[in-house]
């Protein structure tokens, strides 16, 4: 990609953002408390002499012990899901060059939810390795259908034809899901807690499968990044700069499907984390992607671990799937975006 | 050559008068024909005579259970809240010129439906109060979507937008109630989330009788103004509309129909959005469209329940065949209003 020749030009001003360093030591001071919480927090509470035996003294079989660990593996799984989700949402962003943009806005996640419910019903697929091969089809077939029919028209992909060519779409899709899996009791039983997005299934198993997925997508995102930089001044400034569009919108999209993909094959559809993480990192470090998707990676991870501590809180002695919370503490942000843009934007 | 031209206005007034009537009587005939085939049909099928002497009040083994205490509430409820969801979308369809602006989109029947559910599955209560409760959380939810989509100039762009947001964290709260409650029973999510007629009973049905009986009228009275309406702000201003007397009208009778009509059977998808095109294609332009698009309410809900409860192996609650005919159809509209530019 041309990325260097970007950067290169760019090379005399790098300019970080001011408070950078700040933001970033904030960020991992925030990351360290959410992964405390999410080890502590939950309808049992544990102390922090359990806290340590669980995590280093493997040989302490007590109850509490047992319960940090079952936690660690769920909080690095969410830690994970949330860094996917967020810099997908950054990259749904910059493709489509709309603010309003997020797996769950544009139906991508209900996409993968009906290829994963299909497989099970008529597949007897069962294995996390083949859901999300499943689940990456279904993605990138919705997220090509949604931008397709969002960006008819001689205006193209303005935020309003997306979102509503998103939630349109999402909504034929999950009555399938629906009326797919309610004749089918087993499939039913297995996907009701998944369908909503949870986080408590996360094992080590699934973990290790993500994590391929994880590095491809964030790598492509990172390495694109100075390209979609410049694709943000319009296509054709982008062009003059040396910027071959197409093939530039197709990495990244390809990046975005794959990431939001996986974390919806193994943890369900979960929305508004790509659209949240995106927009607080824009506000304080500007709208720079080059800062903006690693940071995205590291705020929807905070994001995501935070809503799972909530939900597990407020929802016990069960607990709330992470889906719900993210899904009430994000879509403040879309209220906040449609009222701050400007009608032509619309 | 004056007459003429008049006989000629008159002439194609007369015919479209003829099809608004031929039209709205068709409706009515095939509303009538699917009540009595949810009152026929089930699984034991008893004569037509046997069912019309339960009805009557004779007792008769059987018969009288399942046509009085399963069959009729479930016919009456799917009548009144097609009527209402078809006549409250039609509604702000009109007032707001855009078909995406209904109920359905911008997330009134979440907020009624939410209402409703915490009154059920947390406080308990059945009856009055969560009519009024679901009536008030529509009504909050309309001037929530009204005050944020305000801003500097109004947009419906901004509206519809929001209205999503807001569903989304309705949506969201619903989940939740359904959990803490300890309801997750599927019928119960149904109901709330997509709509059924399952497990209606006699007795939640009158308030939504009243208000279809009450607001009905309100909405036909002020249908010409509303058709006055639909020409713009300005150009009824200037025909003596007095436009926010009206509107308000319109809203608060339209939202207590669709609110009680959720209350009742859950918001059923997509029947408040369908409804108004339907029947605007089939009267055509020039006469109010109201009892049509209440008509066509009517039909879609029982058609869809009748094959929800029938066509298939499984029963399927009658707010997934709405989602699934009704959604390809939004998708379909937004490609003709991308195409055209109207978006």
């Amino acid at each position: 990609m041309n990325s260097s020749s970007i950067s290169k030009i760019k090379k005399p001003s790098l300019n970080t953002p001011r408070n950078f360093t700040l933001v970033l030591i904030i960020c991992f001071i925030l990351l360290g408390v959410c992964v405390f919480a999410s080890l502590v927090l939950g309808s049992r509470l544990v102390g922090l002499n359990e806290v340590i035996d669980g995590l280093f003294h493997s040989n302490i079989d007590s109850y509490e012990a047992n319960v940090v660990r079952k936690r660690i593996s769920r909080t690095v799984f969410s830690l994970l899901c949330g860094a996917a989700l967020g810099v997908s949402g950054a990259l749904m962003q910059a493709v489509t060059r709309n603010p309003i943009a997020d797996p769950s806005i544009l139906g991508v996640n209900t996409g993968a939810t009906l290829f994963i419910v299909c497989g099970i019903a008529f597949l007897n697929i069962s294995t996390a390795n083949e859901y999300i091969w499943l689940a990456l089809a279904g993605s990138a077939i919705t997220a090509v259908f949604v931008f397709g029919i969002g960006s008819m028209g001689r205006s193209g992909a303005t935020p309003i034809k997306l979102v509503l060519a998103g939630a349109a779409t999402s909504a034929a899709l999950s009555s399938l899901v629906l009326a797919i899996m309610i004749p089918r009791s087993h499939v039913m039983d297995e996907f009701r807690f998944w369908q909503v997005g949870s986080v408590g299934s996360g094992n080590w198993s699934s973990i290790t499968t993500f994590i391929p997925f994880l590095i491809i997508g964030i790598l492509i995102a990172i390495i694109s990044a100075p390209a979609l930089n410049a694709l943000a001044l319009g296509d054709d400034v982008a062009t003059g700069l040396g910027v071959r569009t197409g093939i530039l919108r197709l990495f990244a999209a390809f990046s975005a499907v794959l990431l939001c993909g996986a974390a919806t094959a193994l943890a369900g559809p979960i929305g508004f984390v790509g659209l949240l993480s995106t927009h607080v990192m824009r506000l304080i470090l500007g709208p720079d992607l080059r800062f903006v998707i690693p940071m995205s990676a590291i705020s929807g991870a905070i994001i995501l671990t935070i809503s799972d501590v909530v939900g597990r809180l407020i929802g016990s002695p069960g607990e709330l799937e992470v889906g719900v919370v993210t899904a009430f503490i994000g879509a403040p942000i879309l209220i906040i975006l449609a009222m701050r843009s400007k009608v032509s934007s619309l | 050559m004056k007459n003429e031209s008049i006989e000629f206005i008159m002439t194609g007034r007369r015919q479209r008068h003829r099809r608004w009537i031929l039209v709205t009587s068709s409706l009515a005939v095939l509303s009538f024909i699917l009540c009595c085939a949810m009152l026929l049909l089930g699984n034991t099928i008893y004569p037509v005579m046997d069912v019309i002497r339960a009805l009557s009040g004779e007792q008769i083994q059987g018969a009288s259970f399942a046509v009085n205490t399963i069959r009729l509430p479930r016919m009456l409820a799917g009548l009144f809240a097609g009527f209402a969801f078809g006549i409250a979308g039609n509604t702000f369809q009109t007032m707001l010129r855009n078909p995406l602006a209904n109920p359905n989109v911008i997330g009134i029947t979440t907020g009624s439906s939410a209402a409703a559910v915490f009154c059920i599955v947390i406080l308990h209560t059945s009856g009055a109060i969560v009519s009024i409760a679901s009536v008030i959380a529509g009504l909050a939810t309309v001037v929530l979507i009204y005050i944020l989509s305000r801003g500097n100039s109004f947009s419906i762009g901004r509206l519809i937008l929001i209205g999503i947001g807001i569903q989304a964290m309705l949506g969201a709260l619903i989940s939740y109630l359904l959990l803490v409650g300890a309801e997750q029973d599927l019928p119960a999510a149904f109901r709330w989330l997509s709509g059924s007629l399952n497990g209606s009973e006699m007795h939640e049905l009158p308030p939504l009788m009243l208000s279809v009986f009450i607001c009905t009228p309100i909405v036909i009275m002020l249908g010409k103004h509303l058709s006055i309406l639909e020409l713009g702000e300005q150009s009824a201003t200037s025909l003596g509309v007095n436009t926010n007397k009206t509107r308000i009208m319109l809203i608060v009778s339209s939202v207590c129909m669709i609110s009680l009509a959720t209350a009742t059977t859950g918001p059923i998808a997509f029947v408040s959005f369908l409804s108004g095109p339907i029947a605007k294609r089939l009267v055509g332009v020039g006469f109010s469209n109201v009892i049509p698009a209440g008509l066509v309410g009517v039909n879609l809900v029982l058609a869809a329940d009748l094959i929800g409860q029938f066509a298939f192996v499984a029963r399927y609650p009658v707010g997934i065949i709405t989602g699934i005919i009704g959604a390809p159809y939004l998708i379909f509209l937004l490609i003709r209003m991308n195409r055209r530019g109207e978006l």
